[in-house]
């Protein structure tokens, strides 16, 4: 059996900041454990540019980004193993992993990052009629068909999903060569960054269909066409708007969903709006000394938040391990302490963290959300119980970005008997 | 007057913009929320830009291509004429990232970087 004072599992950007912020808060042995043949996570297939804005200030592609942070780790003395894959994490963080140098590895950690990113709704979760023929991808597969093994999928496209990935690939099989014909959006209104829109679809002249599903896909070896229809306010086809399309390949892009078979199975409580761990301000699970970050906290839309929540998480683990060490931290840790849960109100969606214990604040807590619709002119409303303690306006709020906002410790401080903090949108 | 319609990309508002154009010259933008939005109206219809991102096949690497991108931004309309001219080029390992992979694509006076490292197999 192996020791390591901090275990994080997954080497994307998320595992990758957590562990340096781990180290740099003083912790000796850091150990990453990921699956693939490289470090870097998603950003490695992510080739397009666009990242790193905040945390750079300046643009960088994907695997520049992750570049960037396997060299920090490097520098940082983070150590890591690549193609090992983990199989268990047991309540007292004995993590059981697989890989085919050393065959199955058993490691105590005192503390554990959850960092295993997000996986891609499947078509089985979409309720398409039809066969099952060859030439259907989700997006994200045909991602890194293109872009690592350098193999062009299909030439005649659909894309049923309007996300970033479905976007970015519109344009990439575009520049491939491929006939991208249509984008077909179930919602209102598309769940992707304009800045992608304008660059990957109206660039090349594809159309965007909004309010549009699949009905139907036609043929049986390999797709030969799809059926778009309209959609009502409740997503029902509606009948006589069908229209056909002739094509070789559909992509789906229709949702990304955090990645916690691993934290199920440790009995890790999950927030169900989000499908990931609910986490207290310090980003610690309802599991003692397991903590979660990036996508498989919550799906992030820009790597540099990501980034920013893992150095929190990296942070947090660390002060961890110190408190325990030093018999800081009560043993009944997270039952005992008073918890003030944040709730969501008119308009969102969830928040992050799920509850908060003033003891344990920073002099600043960031608390991220997603709004459940489009918002023009609305503030966003805090209440600590009924008073209202931040009444912020924005010009803006959709589903597809997510939100932030600040809570002080000294507001908290004001509040001795507080027993709920509500966050709300409002219309103006 | 000819008219353009846009939408803005510098924040999550995504305003629509109108552009008014006399020949070549930008007479006024509307639909736009804040100055940005003007600016990027008539950068985009006067001569818009794009930065291009694709791979090329590596040699001898321990993958088998590499990413690359244009190390600034080039005239939209190149950016086919800069792909293709990617297409047939193979470079042998080891890359590194920053390393230049081609001068002057399609005549933008823009050079081909690689965004990733791919060491020798
Ligand atoms: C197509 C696409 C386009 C995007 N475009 C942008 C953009 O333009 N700008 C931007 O800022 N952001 C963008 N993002 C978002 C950003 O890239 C992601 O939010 C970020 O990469 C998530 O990081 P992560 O570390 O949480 O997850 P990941 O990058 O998914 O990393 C998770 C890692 O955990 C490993 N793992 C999982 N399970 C196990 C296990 N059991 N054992 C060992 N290892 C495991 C995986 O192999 C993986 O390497 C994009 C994302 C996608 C998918
Ligand atoms: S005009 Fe201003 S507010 Fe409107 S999308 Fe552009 S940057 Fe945003």
């Amino acid at each position: 059996m192996e020791n390591y004072e901090i275990v994080v599992i997954g080497g994307g950007p998320a595992g990758l900041a957590a562990a340096i912020s781990a180290k740099k808060s003083g912790m000796r042995k850091v150990l990453i454990l990921e699956r693939d043949r490289e470090l870097g996570g998603i950003l490695n297939q992510c080739i397009h540019n666009g990242f790193g804005l905040h945390t750079f200030k300046e643009e960088l592609t994907g695997p520049e980004y992750a570049e960037r942070f396997i060299r920090m780790a490097q520098e940082a003395e983070v150590e890591y193993r690549l193609n090992t894959m983990v199989m268990d994490i047991s309540g007292d963080k004995k993590i059981t992993a697989l890989n085919k140098e050393e065959g199955l590895l058993e490691i105590q950690a005192e503390a554990v990052i959850l960092a295993m990113g997000c996986r891609e709704r499947s078509r089985g979760a979409l309720n398409i009629p039809g066969y099952r023929p060859a030439g259907i991808f989700s997006a994200g597969t045909a991602q890194r068909l293109v872009n690592m093994e350098g193999y062009l999928p299909g030439r005649e496209v659909v894309i049923l999903g309007s996300g970033d990935i479905g976007l970015i690939m519109a344009r990439r099989m575009t520049l491939e060569g491929a006939n991208v014909k249509v984008v077909a959006e179930l919602m209102p209104y598309s769940g992707g960054l304009k800045r992608n829109i304008v660059q990957c679809l109206d660039d090349f002249g594809i159309p965007l269909k909004l309010s549009h599903t699949v009905v139907d896909i036609k043929g049986k070896e390999r797709v030969e066409g799809v059926t778009l229809a309209q959609v009502d306010e409740k997503g029902k086809p509606i009948p006589g708007t069908e229209e056909e399309y002739r094509c070789d390949t559909l992509l789906l892009s229709v949702g990304l969903i955090p990645e916690n078979e691993l934290s199920r199975e440790m009995g890790v409580k999950l927030n169900p709006v989000t499908s990931g761990p609910q986490v207290s301000e310090s980003l610690e699970t309802s599991v003692d000394g397991v903590f979660a970050c990036g996508n498989v906290l919550h799906v992030h839309d820009l790597v540099d938040f990501v980034s920013e929540e893992a150095e929190a998480a990296g942070r947090h683990a660390a002060e961890y391990i110190k408190a325990k060490r030093e018999d800081r931290r009560e043993p009944e840790a997270g039952s005992a302490q008073e918890q003030i849960p944040l709730e969501t109100g008119e308009g969102v969606r969830y928040t992050v963290p799920s509850f908060v214990r003033p003891e344990y604040m920073e002099d600043s807590l960031k608390v991220r959300f997603r709004v459940g619709k489009v918002y023009r002119n609305c503030y966003v409303n805090v209440r600590f119980d009924e008073e209202q303690v931040i009444h912020k306006k924005r010009l803006y709020a959709a589903p597809g970005e997510m939100e932030e906002l600040t809570l002080k410790k000294e507001q908290l401080a004001e509040f001795p008997q507080l027993k709920k903090i509500t966050i709300s949108m409002e219309e103006a | 007057m000819e008219k353009r319609y846009l939408t803005c990309i510098g924040c999550p508002m995504g305003c629509a913009l109108t552009v008014n154009l006399s020949g070549q010259e930008v007479v006024s933008v509307e639909g736009n929320t804040c100055k940005k939005g003007k600016i990027y109206g008539e950068q985009e219809v006067i001569s818009p830009v794009r930065t291009v991102t694709t791979t090329v096949a590596v040699e001898g690497g321990k993958l088998p291509a590499v990413s690359v991108k244009t190390r600034a931004d080039i005239p939209k309309e190149k950016i086919f004429d800069c792909v293709r001219a990617l297409k047939g080029i193979r470079i042998s390992a080891p890359v590194r990232m920053g390393q230049t992979i081609l001068f002057n694509v399609a005549e933008t006076g823009v050079d081909i970087i690689a965004t990733k490292t791919v060491d020798a197999r």
